[in-house]
C-alpha cells in the first residue's frame, strides 16, 4: 500500500479518536483533558505491552527465504531476515544490510554493494558477502527445488537461468565477495530496480554454517532458524500459533519497539471477526457480507491491494481463431461491463474500478506523477460503444450469434463475480451467449498454460516495485500472455524499455506509458477492477506499513499504543 | 466406548461366552490373520486407486506454475521426482510406503509427509474421541429415556432434539454455539487450540451428530428389546422394572449400536473439516482438503493411507467386538 492508503488509515484513526473525544465530551463537558491526552493517537507513542495478536490465512509454507513463494512465508522471511535494503513507508526502500546507495557501473551491469560491519547473526557471527553469495547460490541451485529463485534471478543476474538448469557451475552465477562487506553483482541487462528486488526473501543472506548444519531440518521449526532481521521466530506450533519476538542482536535494534507478534491460523472469515470482537487478536480481515456489516465501524480500514484484475481476451484458442481475435469484438466485451456494480455490489470489499492494466498508487515516474493518474482510463464502461463495437464485429465476422466461454476459478467470489459478468455481458452484447466454466485454481493454471479458454478472469500482483513487473506479462509468446496477443509495438516499447533507455529514467518511464496505451488500444484485455482488502484493525496498532510488493506488510517500526485503544 | 457401559459382571459373562461357544483361541487368532491379509491388500488397492485418481487431477503442484518457463519447472519436478515415467513413480512410491517412508511435502517445502499427519492427527483424534464418548453417552441416555417414557414429553422432546441433531448441518450449529456461548456470553473461547477449554465448544459441536444418530437408534432398538418374549417373562417373574431395563433390556439393545458406532468413530475422526475450520483447529481433515486444492501428491497419499488403515483397523474391532458381545455371531473367516 502507498501513501494514500496510509493518510486514508491515519485519517481513520484521527477521526475515531475525534470521535471517542466527542461523545465523552457531551457526557463530561469539563473533564476531557484525559482524553484529550489519548485522542492524540495518530502521533501516539508506545505505551503498554508492546505486543500484537494477529491472524494468519494458513500455515507458513515455508520459512525458508529460498523456497518462500507465497503471502505467509514472504511475510515472516522478510521479519525475520534482511537483505541488503528494506521497504519502508510507501514502497520506500530503506538501508538493510547494505549502507548508501549501491555504485552502479556506466553501462548498468555491474553493482557494487557496501555492507555495514556492525550486522550479526542471532548467534554472534557477522553478516558478511559470503552470506549473500551463499544465499544466492543456494535459490538458484537445482537443487534447492526454488520457485522464486530462477523466477527472480532468471534474466536478471548473470548467468542464473544457465546455472539452474544445470548448464553452468554454480560459482558462474553473477555474484561475489569482494571482501568481507564489499557485495559484487553482474547483471546479464541493465535491471533499474534491483535495489528493490534485493528486499525480496530469495536476496536475503544466509549463514552458510548453520544452514548446512541444520541440512534437511533447516527452517523446519523455529529452532532451524537463523535470524539476522528485526524480529526472531521463537514458537511454531504449526498449522496453529506462532510467535515472533524482537531480536536484540539485529543491527537497528534500537528502531523496533514492538516485542512480541503472536500469530493465529484461522481461515475462517467468522471465526476471525468473532477472536477480533472478543479481544483475542488485534486485527481481522473481511469479506464482502461482513463489510455490510461493520463499514461504518470505527475500526473498520479498506487497504487497497496492488493486484489488478482484467480479462484475458484469447484471440487464438488451441490453434483456432475466436471470434475474440476480431478487435471490435474485444472492445465489445471490454466495455460492456458495469465496474461501478461490480465493485460496489458484488465484490464490495474496497475494490476499486480499474480501467488500464497498472494499478493506482504502485509506481510513481521520475515526476513524481503517478502512472495511472499519467495514463488516466483507458478502457471504461460504455454500453453505446460496446453495441456499437459488437454490431461492427458481428458484421466482419459473418455471425449474428456468437458463443463465448469465461473460465474461471471455484471459490464463492469467483461465481458472483462471473454471474455478474455474464449478466452484463449478454444483456449488453445482442447475440452473445456466455458460458461459464469454474474450475480450482490449479486446474485453471493449467487451461490457462494450454491457451484453453475464450475469456478469462484472470489477475497479477506484482513482485517487485517497477512497471515492469505487469507491463512484460503481454510480451509476444511470454510466460503469462497465453492469449496469442501479439503486437509489434508494445514489444518494442517493453523492448527499449529493457534495453536502450533502461538507464534513462525519463525515457523509460514514457516507454511503458506507451506500451499500456497499445495494450488497451487494443483492448488486448477489459481491465475490471483493483483488489482492495478490508479489516477491522486495533487503534492500537501504529506504525504498521503496508508494501506495494513483497511483503504485505512490514512490522519493524510498528508499535502498540495501547492508550488510543481504551 | 459402549464398552464402558458394561459392568465388570458383563464382562465375565462375555469372556464366559467365549469360552464356552466353539470360539476356541485357535480360531480367533486364524481370524485376525485372514483379516489382516484381507487389510493388507486392501490397503495396497486403495493405494493404487488413489495414486491413479491423483495422476489424473488436473493442475501443477507448483503453487507459481504461470510465473516459471517449463524448463524452469522441470528443475524443480526433478526434485520431486515428478520427471519420471508414471509407473516408476509408482513403483517409488509403493516401496516408500511399505518401508513407512511418506515423502516430503511440496507445499510445505522439505517437510515429512509423517511430521505432518503426527502434527495434526493429535488434536483431531482428541476431539474426536471427546465427541464420540459424549455423542454416544448422551445419545443412549436420551434413547433410553425415550423409549421409557414412550410417548410421554419426555420421548418427544428428546425426539426432536435427535431430529435437530441429524438435520441441522454441524457448522449452522459451529456457528450459533460459537456466536452465543463465546461471542455473546463470554463463557469459553472462540476459536483456537491452545488448551481443554479451547477443545470444549468443537466437541460439543460435533458430539450432536452421533448423538441424535444414536439416540434414535437407542429408542428404537429398546422399545424394539422391552417388548421381547423374554422381558415380558421376566416381568412376569416379578423382577424390579429398573432391573429388567439395566440387566436385560439395555444390553440386548447395546448391540445392535456397535454396528453404528464404526462409521460413527471414522466419520468423527476423519471427517471433522468444517468444525476444525471453524474453531482454527490444526486438524487433519482441514489439512487434507487444503492438500488437494494445492495439488500437494505427497500429503494427499499420506492422509488417505492414514484414513483408510484407521477405517480398516475400525472395522476390525468392530468386528471383534461384535462376536465377542454376541454368542450368536460368529467368528467365521469367510464373512
Amino acid at each position: 500500500m502507498r501513501k494514500s492508503n496510509w493518510l486514508l488509515l491515519a485519517l481513520v484513526l484521527v477521526l475515531s479518536s475525534f470521535l471517542a473525544a466527542c461523545s465523552g465530551g457531551s457526557d463530561s463537558s469539563g473533564g476531557s483533558g484525559g482524553e484529550g491526552g489519548s485522542g492524540d493517537s495518530a502521533s501516539g507513542s508506545a505505551n503498554g505491552d508492546q505486543i500484537f495478536n494477529l491472524l494468519i490465512g494458513d500455515e507458513i509454507p515455508s520459512m525458508d527465504s529460498s523456497l518462500a513463494d507465497d503471502q505467509y512465508g514472504i511475510q515472516w522471511t522478510s521479519e525475520i531476515q534482511e537483505g541488503l535494503y528494506r521497504l519502508a513507508e510507501d514502497g520506500s526502500l530503506s538501508e538493510g544490510i547494505a549502507t548508501g546507495d549501491p555504485e552502479v557501473s556506466e553501462d548498468g551491469l555491474t553493482w557494487t554493494f557496501t555492507l555495514r560491519e556492525d550486522a550479526e547473526w542471532e548467534n554472534g557471527d557477522p553478516v558478511t558477502a559470503n552470506d549473500f553469495v551463499y544465499a544466492w547460490q543456494r535459490a538458484i541451485n537445482p537443487d534447492t527445488g526454488s520457485e522464486y529463485g530462477p523466477y527472480m534471478m532468471g534474466g536478471v543476474i548473470e548467468n542464473a537461468t544457465a546455472v539452474n538448469t544445470g548448464e553452468a557451475e554454480l560459482d558462474e552465477l553473477g555474484v561475489k565477495a569482494v571482501d568481507d562487506y564489499t557485495l559484487e553483482v553482474q547483471l546479464e541487462k541493465p535491471v533499474p530496480y534491483f535495489e528493490s528486488l534485493t528486499t525480496f526473501p530469495t536476496f536475503m543472506p544466509l549463514n552458510q554454517k548453520f544452514v548446512e548444519e541444520q541440512g534437511d531440518s533447516y527452517a523446519l521449526e523455529a529452532d532451524n532458524l537463523l535470524s539476522n532481521g528485526p524480529f526472531k521466530m521463537t514458537e511454531w506450533n504449526h498449522g496453529s500459533t506462532m510467535k515472533f519476538e524482537k531480536n536484540d542482536t539485529y543491527w537497528d535494534a534500537e528502531s523496533v519497539q514492538l516485542e512480541e507478534i503472536n500469530l493465529q491460523v484461522s481461515k475462517d472469515i467468522a471465526t476471525g471477526v468473532n477472536l477480533y470482537d472478543t479481544g483475542a487478536v488485534d486485527r481481522a480481515p473481511l469479506t464482502a457480507e461482513f463489510v455490510d456489516q461493520r463499514i461504518n465501524d470505527e475500526d473498520y480500514v479498506a487497504v487497497p491491494d496492488m493486484a489488478s484484475w482484467y480479462l484475458k481476451l484469447n484471440q487464438n484458442r488451441t490453434g483456432e481463431e475466436t471470434p475474440l481475435a476480431n478487435i471490435n469484438a474485444r472492445k465489445a466485451v471490454a466495455q460492456a461491463v458495469d465496474k461501478d456494480g461490480l465493485v460496489n455490489v458484488v465484490l464490495n470489499n474496497g475494490s476499486t474500478v480499474s480501467n488500464g492494466l497498472m494499478p493506482k498508487d504502485f509506481v510513481k515516474g521520475p515526476d513524481g506523477e503517478d502512472f495511472r493518474d499519467a495514463n488516466g482510463d483507458l478502457l471504461t464502461y460504455d454500453a453505446e460503444a460496446a453495441k456499437e463495437a459488437w454490431a461492427t464485429a458481428k458484421e466482419e465476422l459473418g455471425q449474428d450469434e456468437i458463443t463465448l466461454e469465461i473460465l474461471t476459478g471455484d471459490t464463492d467470489t469467483s461465481t458472483q463475480i462471473v454471474d455478474y459478468l455474464k449478466e452484463q455481458l449478454e444483456t449488453n452484447l445482442e447475440g452473445l451467449t456466455v458460458d461459464v466454466l469454474q474450475v480450482p485454481f490449479q486446474q485453471r493454471l493449467d487451461l490457462d498454460t494450454a491457451g484453453d479458454f475464450d475469456i478469462q478472469i484472470s489477475g497479477w500482483g506484482p513482485d517487485y516495485i517497477d512497471p515492469y513487473t505487469f507491463m512484460n506479462l503481454f510480451i509476444t509468446d511470454g510466460e503469462n500472455n497465453r492469449m496469442a496477443y501479439s503486437s509489434e509495438e508494445y514489444d518494442s516499447l517493453n523492448q527499449q524499455a529493457a534495453t536502450e533507455n533502461a538507464t534513462n529514467p525519463e525515457a523509460r518511464w514514457q516507454n511503458f506509458l506507451d506500451a499500456e496505451k497499445v495494450l488497451l488500444e487494443d483492448a488486448a484485455i477489459a481491465p475490471l477492477y483493483q483488489a482492495g482488502n478490508s479489516f477491522l484493525v486495533s487503534p492500537k496498532m501504529k506504525g504498521v506499513f503496508s508494501n506495494p510488493a513483497g511483503n504485505d506488510f512490514e512490522y519493524k517500526w510498528a508499535y502498540a499504543d495501547n492508550a488510543a485503544a481504551e | 466406548m459402549a464398552y464402558t457401559l458394561f459392568s465388570i459382571g458383563d464382562y465375565y459373562q462375555i469372556m464366559a461366552n467365549f469360552a464356552t461357544t466353539n470360539l476356541g483361541g485357535a480360531h480367533v487368532a486364524r481370524f485376525i490373520g485372514q483379516r489382516i491379509i484381507y487389510m493388507i491388500i486392501t490397503l495396497f488397492l486403495i493405494a493404487t486407486i488413489s495414486f491413479v485418481l491423483m495422476k489424473l487431477l488436473p493442475g501443477s503442484p507448483l503453487a507459481n506454475a504461470d510465473k516459471l518457463t517449463e524448463a524452469q519447472q522441470e528443475v524443480i519436478f526433478e526434485k520431486y521426482g515428478l520427471n519420471d515415467p508414471i509407473p516408476v513413480q509408482y513403483v517409488n512410491y509403493l516401496g516408500g510406503l511399505v518401508q513407512g517412508d511418506l515423502g516430503i511435502s511440496f507445499k510445505y517445502d522439505n517437510r515429512p509427509v509423517s511430521d505432518i499427519l503426527s502434527d495434526r492427527i493429535g488434536p483431531s483424534a482428541q476431539l474426536g474421541i471427546q465427541a464420540l464418548i459424549i455423542g454416544t453417552v448422551a445419545g443412549i441416555l436420551l434413547g433410553l429415556v425415550s423409549a421409557i417414557y414412550h410417548n410421554g414429553i419426555t420421548d418427544y422432546l428428546s425426539t426432536i432434539i435427535a431430529v435437530l441433531g441429524t438435520s441441522i448441518p454441524s457448522f449452522v450449529f459451529a456457528g450459533l454455539l460459537q456466536f452465543f456461548v463465546a461471542v455473546k456470553w463470554g463463557i469459553l473461547p472462540v476459536a483456537t487450540w491452545n488448551g481443554f477449554e479451547y477443545s470444549i465448544l468443537p466437541t460439543i459441536a460435533l458430539a450432536i451428530f452421533p448423538m441424535a444418530t444414536c439416540a434414535r437408534f437407542m429408542r428404537t432398538e429398546m422399545i424394539e428389546v422391552l417388548n421381547e418374549d423374554y422381558i415380558t417373562t421376566a416381568r412376569a417373574k416379578g423382577l424390579a422394572g429398573s432391573a429388567i431395563i439395566f440387566k436385560h433390556g439395555i444390553r440386548n439393545a447395546l448391540i445392535p449400536l456397535i454396528t453404528i458406532l464404526g462409521p460413527l468413530a471414522v466419520g468423527l475422526l476423519t471427517g471433522t473439516l468444517v468444525i476444525e475450520q471453524i474453531f482454527s483447529v490444526p486438524g487433519i481433515g482441514e489439512q487434507f482438503v487444503t492438500s488437494v486444492t494445492s495439488n500437494d501428491f505427497p500429503i494427499i497419499m499420506g492422509t488417505t493411507m492414514f484414513f483408510a488403515v484407521v477405517f480398516i483397523v475400525m472395522i476390525l474391532i468392530i468386528d471383534i467386538l461384535y462376536g465377542l458381545i454376541d454368542p450368536r455371531i460368529r467368528l467365521s473367516g469367510k464373512d
